[in-house]
């Protein structure tokens, strides 16, 4: 019997907030699905959409941003360049087919160690709906027959044209 | 390219060890490319767990070093020293939480082990990636600017200046003093406000150590830690300082009056030419050009007639004063919550409802009454209640307790029992009088006869319901101690209005380079252990524009900043994190895109060769700037897209369960 699907889920956090609110729900011995893996970064500022593509193209299912509340920036007002950045990496991947829900942008302060929590409870069983990503395993299966792919895809289109 | 990496896994007593596998991670992590050498020991952080470090790096020549432990902000500086000690840079040592991350978060031992293996991989992959660096030396300038000149602010000026180091005291008012000096009593010692702070004020003014630039704002904030320029606007006073005496011959033969609403709260005059109360420091009167007749109608100067020092100067011009400071103390103060907001307690429509600061004012025997409590008929008050929490604990308002309204209202029924023989009525959710002295206090205005109504008031009215309540202001509250609404009249009522911070606070704050809370008060560096410092190295803050705070912790926190500035000038320089970010000239293609989004004007760019460049003493590190580039021409030391790239494969190369195919790769 094949193994039900686990989701796995890069969560990047700042290291003022985020990263100390998930400091607190150890803390508070909170439990939370090991679904979530977190990189810290000084600010979510830092957040290259590079790197949530980078996530979903090695093999993560869902990636969650994390940063501090709108005004509460330690670095002033970076996180507002984050949710500028987040909402044109929503467009580009729906362009891309994929699922805009795979990704998400969630403000902790470092006192919110339950919301976060819950949040990254929400965002697994999320991610979980919308089932795997396989992104490895398409690009792989793409390179290894790129021509069929092409021309597949050309006879098509000149069909419909014809 | 061939690392040799030390792994280390904590057991933290049984914190890790419970949930993870640490044998087991251990001897998987041996099998990992890169790794010399993977070993897991009871108490990492304990001295013979630092030892173990040290022996590996020098025995086996380790060029890297990831401890798999609790959060790195626990004791990412004390493995870092370890790696120092033993002659690896600080910086080629990564941290794992996998305490706060994975043991005590994860209830499943398998699922935990697993999950500990995947961030350990990612810091493994990631440490191969990261490079020595050296902490940013920067020198300290000996000189501090202080901005604000009330109680926190003449404090922290007076302990920098008697240390022996020079400070600029910049104040937007003509005076120094601050709310302070409109207050009559302090609680809970009742002191007369002004016999404390006027020796302050004038030590202020007399110190060699101190430049007073009052009647003066801030306009632009340059350079960083140790070296910040500073432009201040002296706004023209009209008057040469040089020859004024402080006669004040000038204010008694203005013929114009204004009322005063900035020092007497609009209960008085002054004139047009003027000091905004007799103990004024410094002593030079200012002209309101806004108000004065020679400035409207181009006749009067009788101010000039009249002057026998031959001060006045109509055509006197604002200055601006370029400084260089180390570091700066912000103590800007707060703003009254203006009642009108609450329109059913009719302040501004009932003339006998008045504020708290409107009272301070009224019962000061220099103030406009001289010190009569009197209504505005000039008749002593029979009954009067005062109102606690206008504006505070209100979530329509502001939900935060503004801290010192209790005490305040407490002081102001004993002026008022004592100076009227008026029965007062306290109206108030909560007592809250906590620290030195505030309960005797308490206990002791209960003791005068003081009647305390615990409830929030609803309204206040002029509308009679029966023949008592004719003439009268009646409050209506619900007693929710007897559950009962009642109407009680009254002649006068007090608004313990509370604290806000300056309607100006965000744009001081982004001029300083610092952030207000979602409240508005400026953010301190740590909630609790770093209450003064800021996020921005070398600016302070002390009193409350931090938060409401009573005049004790507005003076311990101007001392605190002074303090902290004090132990810096006498390091002489400052270590900075490393942490930077560094645009690569040649990679650069001159788009500016990175300009506009650095909050702390880090990147400057060179007209000349068309480059931007990052100014390290500036840069705070958050990376936005490395993560904007679209030439990737600007790098982060220490989260490098090198190093996040390679911890996110590592990271992703185990799944939740199950053994991977991956490891060793």
């Amino acid at each position: 019997m094949e193994e039900p699907f686990e989701p796995l889920i890069v969560g990047f956090t700042c290291n003022w907030c985020s990263y100390r609110a998930a400091d607190l729900a150890g803390s508070l011995r909170l439990k939370y699905p090991p679904n979530v893996r977190l990189i810290r970064l000084m600010c979510s500022g830092r957040l290259d959409p590079t790197f949530v593509l980078k996530a979903l193209a090695s093999g993560a299912d869902g990636v969650l941003i994390t940063g501090c509340h709108p005004g509460d920036c330690h670095y002033v007002e970076q996180n507002y360049k984050t949710l500028r950045r987040y909402l044109l990496l929503r467009r580009t991947l729906r362009g891309m087919g994929i699922e805009e829900g795979r990704v998400k942008l969630v403000w902790a302060s470092a006192a919110e160690g339950l919301p976060l929590v819950q949040e990254i409870i929400a965002f697994t069983e999320e991610v979980r709906a919308l089932g795997p990503l396989k992104w490895p395993q398409w690009a792989e299966q793409r390179f290894q027959e790129p021509e069929e792919g092409i021309i597949a895809c050309s006879v098509e289109s000149r069909e419909v044209s014809a | 390219m061939s690392e040799k990496i030390g792994v280390y896994i904590c057991h933290c007593g049984s914190n890790i060890a419970d949930k993870v596998d640490v044998g087991e991670v251990a001897r998987w992590a041996q099998g990992l490319s890169d790794v010399a050498i993977s070993r897991d020991y009871k108490f990492m952080c304990s001295s013979p767990g630092q030892e173990i470090i040290e022996e590996d790096i020098k025995t086996l020549g380790l060029t890297r070093v990831v401890v798999a432990a609790c959060s790195p902000h626990l004791h990412e500086a004390t493995f870092r020293g370890a790696c120092a000690r033993a002659g690896l840079n600080p910086y080629l040592c990564e941290m794992v939480s996998i305490r706060e991350q994975v043991s005590w978060v994860t209830a499943d031992r398998a699922l935990a082990t697993q999950k500990a293996k995947a961030l350990i991989l990612g810091a493994v992959r990631r440490v191969v990636h990261q490079v020595p660096l050296d902490p940013i030396i920067v020198p300290i300038h000996s000189d501090t600017l202080v901005v604000g000149g009330g109680i926190g602010g003449i404090q922290a000026a007076l302990e920098l200046a008697d240390s022996g180091t020079h400070v600029y005291l910049v104040e937007r008012e003509p005076s120094i003093g601050g709310h302070m000096a409109q207050f009559d009593k302090t609680f809970p010692t009742l002191d007369c406000a002004a016999c404390i702070l006027t020796p302050k004020m004038v030590s202020v003014g007399e110190h060699p150590n101190i430049t007073l630039l009052t009647y003066s704002e801030v306009e632009k904030v340059d350079g960083y830690v140790g070296n910040f320029n500073v432009r201040i606007r002296k706004k023209a006073r009209k008057i040469n300082e040089e020859l004024c005496t402080g006669c004040l011959i000038c204010q008694e033969k203005c013929p114009k009056k204004v009322v005063d609403d900035v020092f007497e709260v609009g209960m008085a005059k002054r004139k047009a030419i003027y000091v905004p109360f007799p103990q004024a420091v410094p002593k030079y009167p200012v002209i309101d050009v806004e108000n004065c007749t020679y400035y409207i109608k181009g006749t009067c100067k009788a101010c000039e007639k009249f002057c026998p020092a031959g001060a006045i100067v109509f055509d006197q011009e604002d200055e601006l004063i370029d400084i260089t400071v180390g570091n700066i103390i912000l103590a800007t103060g707060y703003d009254l919550f203006d009642p009108r907001r609450i329109p059913e307690y009719g302040y501004g429509r009932l003339p006998n409802v008045i504020t708290n600061l409107e009272f301070e004012r009224l019962s000061n025997s220099a103030g406009p009454t001289s010190g009569e409590i009197v209504l505005k008929d000039g008749s002593v008050p029979k009954v009067v209640g005062i109102v606690h929490c206008v504006g505070s604990r209100d979530k329509n308002y502001n939900n935060y307790c503004s801290s010192i309204c209790c005490m305040q209202s407490l002081k102001f029924a004993h002026l008022v029992k004592e100076r009227t023989g008026a029965q007062v009525y306290n109206f108030y959710i909560d007592i809250r009088a906590p620290a030195k002295g505030y309960d005797e206090f308490y206990q002791r205005i209960l003791d005068e006869g003081t009647n305390f109504v615990r409830g929030k008031v609803g309204e206040i009215t002029d509308v009679a319901r029966s023949p008592e309540e004719e003439g009268k202001l009646i409050i209506q509250v619900y007693d929710t101690l007897a559950g009962v609404q009642r109407r009680i009249p009254v002649d006068m009522v007090i608004l313990s209005a509370g604290l806000q911070p300056r309607a100006d606070a965000k744009e001081v704050g982004k001029l300083f380079g610092i952030a207000c809370s979602a409240d508005g008060w400026f953010i301190e560096r740590h909630p609790k252990l770093d209450p003064v410092a800021t996020m921005t190295d070398g600016v302070f803050i002390a009193g409350c524009n931090q938060g409401p705070k009573d005049i004790p912790a507005t003076v311990a926190q101007g001392a605190a900043a002074a303090a902290r500035i004090i132990g810096r000038i006498q390091q002489r320089e400052i270590q900075l994190e490393p942490v930077r970010a560094t645009v690569d000239e040649e990679k650069c293609s001159g788009c500016r895109i990175c300009n506009g989004l650095c909050p702390f004007n880090a990147i400057v760019f060179h007209e000349d060769r068309m480059v931007s460049e990052v100014n390290h003493a500036l840069c705070q590190g958050c990376g936005t700037c490395v993560a904007a580039c679209p030439a990737g021409a600007i790098s982060g030391t220490g989260f490098s897209n090198e190093q996040i790239l390679a911890q996110i494969e590592g990271l992703l190369a185990i799944g939740i369960r199950g053994t991977p195919e991956t490891v060793g790769v």
